[in-house]
Order: C-alpha cells, then structure tokens, then sequence
C-alpha cells in the first residue's frame, strides 16, 4: 500500500487578524502549522500503512519553510517527504493547487491512496482533494468520518453528511478527504525526531513534474480573490430584567416598534 | 539558562512538553484524586519511544544516557510528578540489569523495557528495611537450579503494573550487608503475589504496593552478578537513579514557579498586579534562583555519569539532597503566593506541594544522603584527596 497524504502549512487562524485597511490576513508573527485536519488525514494513512505494509509520503505545496509540516509528519511516522517548491506555483487557486499535486501524484505512481483534510482552516474551500481526484480521474470519497476497511482492492468509507451516514465503497485507487471524527492521531516519536532532524526533504519544482507554467500558480488559476473582509462585529444585544410581567411589556414594546419602524 | 545540551535531548524536553500539554495536564488531577495508574500515558510514553532513552542501542534502546533520563524526568514532572513516577521508575527496576547483568539477562529484559512493553521495579525496602538495608529479611534459599524467595517488600513503586522486578534478598543472613543478593522475579512467577496498594499523600498517579514472596521459586540464572554482591548492586543502583530523583524534585519546582508567575501576573489586590509587589518579586526571585542552581547541579552530575566518571556516590547525593530541598520549599512557596487559591485542590500547587514531599524521602532520604556526602568528604579528607 503505497500512501499520499497531502497536507498544507496555514497559519494557526486562532492567531490570525485581518488588516482592517487592505482586507487581506496579517500573517506577520503568526505561527505555521499543520492544517488540523491534515493531521487526521496523516494519522489515517499511518494507520493503514501499520495495518497493512507499505509506506506514506507526505506532500505539500508551499515556500521552502513549509517543509517544517513535512519533517512534523516524518516524526510522526510518514516514510517519506516531498515538497513541491517553485516561483511558478506562487498565486495558486485551487484549481492550480489540484492540478500541481495530481503531477506530483502521478509521479510518485503507483499510489493506491490519497488522503487529505477535509479542507484547509485558512482558505476553507474544501475543494484541492476533489480537484486532485478530478485532475488523476480517481473516484473522490470526502467528509470520510471512518474508514472501515481496504481489503481486495476497494476501500470502505462512512461519510458524514447532513443528516446521517453513508457508507460507501469505492476501487481504489482513490482519494479521501477526512474528517477528526476519522481517529486520534498519534504524538511523534523520539526516534521519527531524530529522522526528521537529518532528513533531506525531497524538493521538486515546475520541471521535475513535466508541467507549464500556464498551468500552475497564479498563470493557471482560473479564480482571483478580488476582496476579503471582516464580518461587521454584531452587536451585544440588551439585557432587560424584571418580572415576566414588566419584561413581556417590554418585549412587546420592542417587538411591535421595530415592525413599525420597518 | 543555557546548558548546551545535545539535540537528541532538547528533542526529548519537546516531546515531553507536548506530551504533558496534550496527554498529562487534562487529567493529572483526575489521576491524583482517584489513586489511579496512567496506564494510557505509559502508552504514549512507550510509543513516543521515552522508554528506550537510557538503554543501550544493542538492546533496542537509543543509548542517550542520563541525561537524557533526567531531562525527561524533569519535563514530565513539571506537569505530574506521579506519572513522571511511574515513569522513572522503570529506569530504576533496570538499573540492576543495566549495571551488572549478564548479556543474556539484558538480551531477555532490556528491549522488552526499552519498547515500554513491559515495565520494570525495583525491591529494596521492607518493613524493617529501608534506609538501614542491612536488615532485609527477604530470603533466597538456593534449592538445585533454583532459588526460593520468601518474604515481603513494601512500598514498592511500579508494584502490580510491572512485569520485570529486581528484588534484594538475603543469600547469607549471618553476614548481614555482605549476605544480601540481587534477582530479577517475573510478574506470575508461581508464589510471587501483590499486597496492599497504598494510599499516598502525594504522588498518586503512581502504583506503590507490597510485594509478597511466598516459596517463589525462579531459576538460579535470574541471579544478578554474584551471590553476596546484592547490596553492592543496591547502592550502585541508587546513585545511578538518584540524578533522576533530583531532576524530577527541578521539574515539580519548575512547575509550581511557572503557575506562580503566571498568578501572580493577574491576581490584583490594592488595585495592582501582585507581582508588583516587592514581597512577591524577592520570593519569585529566589525560587527563580534555587531552581536553577538545583538544575545545574543535577545536570553536571548527569554529564559525569555520561561521561564516565566511576565515582560520583558524593555528587548524586548532593544533587538528590538539594534539589528536592529546593522542590520542597519552591513548592511551598507557590502555595503561599496562591494564598487562599493555593490550599484549595482546584489550583494546581496544592498536588504540587504534597508530591514534592516524597523527593525528600525515597531512594534514601535526605538524611541518608547527608550521610553519604558527609562519609565522603571525611574519607576524602583521611585519604589526603582534598
């Protein structure tokens, strides 16, 4: 079983401001980390490789510093790191995003599974695992809250939707996007530590994965982010206090003017 | 402070800090309230790889010697200082093995150890035994190709919860210190059973229960190094796990400086910080300054071990000795910082405070120790090497 897990650095949006005046993400000072769900992804696919044999390899797309995800996921237990690095990947949407990891995919072959967070806490599109299935044309499986088995070829996947559980199965090869409800994942180990320090992260760039530049980074990204902005702060509300009778003449006072006033 | 320490242990302080953030710190109260053992964090410990640190790589260890037990120890301990027992206390059950066993016992034991499979204890103490080990009653009567155990051990941490013990025993009563014998006893060897487990003032997200040895018989290969060398074995085993015992007296006044630093940031009386009060800041001041100075001293004994040094009795001693004064009285400290909030369980200081206590007594108490460095320093003196 030979595994991917793509992940992503965000910043920690627990930390995250928006800069009032050009409506884009201070990111000044603000810690990286590994995209939570990518976490989940990455213990799932160490779980099967335990289960099963075989290896994992994660893959991200990012500056040289996102390798500090790739080297977190070697001493967790990942066998192996690729970061996809370039000038010309630089601006991706998510559809250039999809379609740069699919070559990395492609190179890596033969890969029986991609697994991926269900989406990213910093662009929550939830659209890059999809876009990957779509670009290799592999069966697509998200919001996977368990994955119950791989056995002959096929995987089987509960599905957290609205309202309930779909199990599925699918042919593998195939990608899934998880959920945390999917397991818990794993401290590093000691020994994954001491790999990670010495590890030589593989780095491949637009020439390694045979594509033009027309087709990644901001060149091949259909979508532009024309604006981003801060939800207007609700305000607190008021509190009233009194007996049920004084606070029913004041709801209703507040009630019956407000649709006067509309 | 800087203590230039190797990478592969600053990595262990890491993992250790995020272990106690994510696994120790939600549930340290929960485990101490209920006299409970941390059989979930020992798994984590086990596969963050923590138990393979102080044994050799030829057993499936990593080798990294005592200071890396002791920083451990020390991280694990600023957030529990029970689990950081029932963690270090393996080292000290393999100790025996580790020092002086054949290459076949550390071939049965040590990777079983080092994979944190199974954990391991050490049995010295009995009811009449502790700091005065010449009056261990335990006897092992050699019977063919084995030896017949039968007596009781008492206070053993890691009783009941390991599978590997290494049990002092009597070979030769009538020459008291010089008749003692070391061996390792299985857990569900026939005749080997557990008493009571106890009831602690402090420390008690870790076993301490009564070993009893009943006609147990084990084969005579389960002897460590010699028959009459158990004492020898003992001591030896002491000053090797007393660096230990010192860094966990560092880590629990570390913890009980941190959580009063960070009160007496925002607690407010008179309409100011406390911490701008000048009783606050001299009292926050010379904790700083006895952790640290307890710290130093217990790494520079930590680095004579790994380096080699045969003789360094004198030098664990004072590190056990000043480092759990130190824990002790920082400890306290917090608590009177804490005022009122300090004596109450739903602040952390309280359990810091009455963990501390026990670093003043086990492994040899203070006094003991006192005994130790004062019987060097005079031998030292008759010698002519000061």
């Amino acid at each position: 079983m030979r595994i991917v897990v793509a992940m992503k650095q965000v910043p920690d949006t627990a930390e995250v401001r928006i800069d009032p005046v050009r409506n884009t993400l201070v990111r000044d000072g603000v810690p990286s980390i590994m995209n939570p769900f990518d976490v989940y992804a990455l213990e799932e696919g160490l779980r099967w490789r335990d289960e099963l044999g075989g290896e994992v390899i994660a893959l991200t797309m990012g500056p040289p510093q996102a390798e500090a995800i790739l080297k977190e996921a070697v001493s967790m237990g990942a066998d192996q790191a690729v970061l996809l690095s370039d000038r010309a990947f630089a601006g991706a949407d998510t559809w250039a995003t999809s379609q740069t990891l699919a070559a990395a995919v492609r190179k890596l072959a033969p890969i029986d599974l991609v697994f991926t967070g269900k989406q990213a806490i910093d662009g929550d599109t939830a659209q890059t695992g999809p876009g990957i299935a779509a670009s290799l044309d592999w069966p697509q499986l998200t919001f996977v809250g368990r994955v119950l088995g791989i056995e002959g070829g096929r995987i089987v996947v509960e599905r957290y939707v609205e309202g309930g559980v779909e199990t599925l199965s699918s042919t593998l090869p195939a990608v899934v996007t998880v959920l945390k409800d999917a397991n818990t994942p794993r401290m590093p180990s000691l020994r994954g530590k001491m790999k990670a320090r010495n590890l030589a992260v593989t780095t491949w760039g637009i020439a390694d994965l045979g594509l033009d530049p027309s087709e990644t980074g901001l060149d091949g990204s259909p979508t532009r982010v024309v604006g981003i902005a801060s939800p207007e702060a609700r305000s607190g509300g008021s509190i009233h206090r009194g007996s049920p009778e004084e606070l029913a003449v004041i709801l209703a006072d507040l009630l019956l003017g407000e649709e006067a006033g509309a | 402070m800087d203590y230039f320490l190797s990478d592969d242990v600053k990595a262990i302080r890491e993992l250790c800090a995020e272990i106690a953030e994510k696994h120790i710190k939600p549930v340290r109260e929960e485990l101490d309230r209920e006299n409970r053992f941390p059989h979930e964090i020992m798994n984590v410990l086990a596969d963050s790889d923590l138990f393979r640190i102080y044994i050799p790589e030829e057993y499936e260890g990593l080798g990294l010697g005592s200071m890396s037990l002791c920083v451990a120890a020390e991280e694990l301990s600023r957030a529990c200082a029970g689990i950081a027992t029932s963690y270090a206390a393996n080292a000290l059950g393999a100790m025996p093995i580790l020092l002086f066993g054949t290459d076949g016992q550390k071939r049965k034991y040590l990777p079983g150890l080092a994979s944190g499979k199974s954990l391991a204890a050490f049995g010295l103490t009995e009811p009449d035994a502790g700091s005065d080990a010449g009056g261990i009653r335990t006897r092992a009567v050699r019977d063919g190709d084995s030896y017949v155990l039968n007596g009781t051990k008492q206070w053993i941490t890691n009783g009941g919860e390991a599978k590997v013990y290494t049990i002092i025993a009597m070979t030769d009563p009538e020459r008291g210190a010089r008749g003692a014998s070391a061996f390792i006893v299985e857990d569900g060897t026939p005749g080997f059973t557990y008493g009571k487990k106890e009831d602690k003032m402090g420390i008690r997200a870790s076993a301490t229960r009564e070993l009893v040895f009943e006609d147990c018989r084990i084969p005579a290969e389960n002897l460590i190094a010699r028959e009459g060398t158990g004492f020898m074995v003992a001591m030896k085993t002491l000053d090797n796990s007393r660096p230990g015992v010192a860094a966990q007296a560092v880590g629990i006044a570390q913890g009980a400086l941190d959580a009063a630093l960070v009160y007496a940031s925002q607690r407010k009386q008179f309409g100011q910080r406390i911490d701008s009060f000048q009783g606050i800041q001299f009292m926050l001041a010379d904790m700083a300054t006895q952790v640290e100075a307890a710290r130093a001293l217990t790494y520079s004994v930590a680095r004579m071990i790994d380096a080699g040094v045969r003789k360094f009795e004198k030098e664990a001693a004072m590190a056990k000795v000043f480092a759990s004064d130190v824990a002790m009285k920082v400890t306290t400290d917090a608590v009177q910082i804490f005022g009122g909030y300090g004596y109450m369980k739903e602040y952390p200081v309280e359990k810091m405070m009455r963990d501390a206590k026990i670093t003043q007594i086990y492994e040899g108490t203070n006094q003991i120790q006192r005994n130790v460095i004062a019987s060097n320093l005079i031998r030292e003196t008759a010698s002519g090497a000061r």
